[in-house]
């Protein structure tokens, strides 16, 4: 029990000065992702038909590499950033904490992981 | 972490039936949220009957008709009962609303249920706390802040600006957007809410205020003004038809707008 004025809690620690960047970020990745993904569902498609070697070279040429690897890095921004939300929405404390870690940590290494097979595929 | 489930003592239980008004031929079944503090006891649901020959068009007037004639111990706010005030705001056949401008014969199907505002304290009956509501709009400077010194004889504001305060200031403070958005459930302690978001815009687009910038710094925080995600259950509940959602986003836009 703490005998804080309704005003005190109501304004709190006042402002993080932040959350701009955030929305400013996922307004640029939704409209990146309006370009990329009809991009790449067509070049997904045009190399899909194939046996398993003619994947493999499709998929190490430079532009499906690019666009296969640019529309993973921009989704998984996206969806990371949306997990953040949901987390920030629904968790609080330590274990909000530690979602947002752990969902950051694994958004990256799922990008590298990406960038690495598709590197790999294209050397 | 969010709670899925009600505390125990918050469960309804099945209350009590009142008996059916005798002689009458139009009657209508109204199921009203009772909670009393002092008794100890869950919450309940109560049925009332309710002779509609005698009775007026809109929900408080059976509101009205119910303590008088059968039960004087339910407890509802109430003042202008032309929705100004903003005092009955309540939870109508699953809408957030105006009890007094709101018709009995709106709530479609059987029974008429009506319950307080939503993921609020309740003090008694259909009758929310809206202490942190209240603080939460008086954070956000609800009045005029200049720095100029005061013109002789007033603010000037030409029909231009003036007209960017419709569909604004005609908001009375009834909390049912702020009740209906479960960003606010979840979140209420930080989140401001619609209405109170709603004024901040107000206040913000404001041509003769002079703290714009103060206003927009106090709001760049992910939970103050943020966690609005454009659910739109606030336009969409609002009593007045007003849409908070849309001045939020003018915020937003105002906020990315003055640093990209």
């Amino acid at each position: 029990m703490r005998y804080l004025t309704d005003r005190k809690r109501a304004q709190g620690t006042g402002s993080g000065r932040q959350g701009t960047e955030h929305h400013w970020k996922m307004l640029v990745s939704s409209i990146l992702m309006v370009l990329v993904v009809p991009l790449f569902i067509f070049v997904f498609g045009a190399g899909f038909s194939g046996s398993y070697e003619d994947v493999l070279a499709y998929f190490g040429r430079p532009f499906p590499a690019i666009v296969t690897g640019l529309t993973v890095t921009v989704i998984i921004l996206h969806v990371m950033r949306e997990a953040h939300e949901a987390i920030e929405d629904y968790m609080h404390g330590v274990p909000e904490r530690l979602a947002l870690i752990g969902s950051t940590a694994m958004a990256y290494t799922m990008i590298v992981t990406a960038i690495f097979a598709l590197i790999k595929l294209a050397l | 972490m969010v709670e899925f489930a009600l505390p125990k003592n918050s469960r309804i239980t099945t209350g009590k039936t009142w008996p059916k008004p005798d002689g009458a031929k139009n009657i209508r079944k109204f199921q009203i949220y009772r909670w009393n503090p002092d008794d100890g006891k869950n919450p309940s649901v109560d049925t009332y009957f309710v002779d509609m020959d005698t009775c007026g068009p809109m929900i408080l007037d059976a509101l009205i008709k119910i303590k008088n004639e059968i039960d004087p111990t339910l407890t509802f706010r109430r003042s202008c009962r032309e929705g100004i005030c903003g005092s009955c705001a309540m939870n109508i056949g699953g809408i957030n609303t105006l009890a007094c401008i709101y018709g009995i014969d709106e709530v479609k199907g059987g029974a008429v249920k009506i319950y307080p505002l939503p993921h609020m304290p309740v003090v008694k009956d259909l009758i929310p706390d809206l202490t942190h509501f209240y603080a939460q709009h008086a954070s956000i400077m609800p009045w005029l802040e200049t720095k100029t010194n005061r013109p002789a004889k007033e603010w000037k504001q030409s029909i231009e600006d003036r007209k960017k305060l419709d569909g604004l200031y005609e908001c009375v403070m009834c909390a049912s957007c702020s009740t209906s958005c479960p960003s606010y459930w979840w979140n209420g302690d930080r989140y401001l809410g619609p209405a109170a978001l709603l004024h901040a815009y107000r206040w913000i687009i404001d041509s003769r205020d002079e703290a714009t910038g103060e206003r927009l710094d106090a709001l760049e925080d992910p939970f103050k003004l943020y966690r609005c995600h454009t659910i739109m259950n606030c336009a969409k509940t609002c009593p007045k038809g007003l849409n908070p959602a849309a001045a939020i986003a003018h915020i937003k836009k105002m906020m990315v707008d003055r640093a990209v």
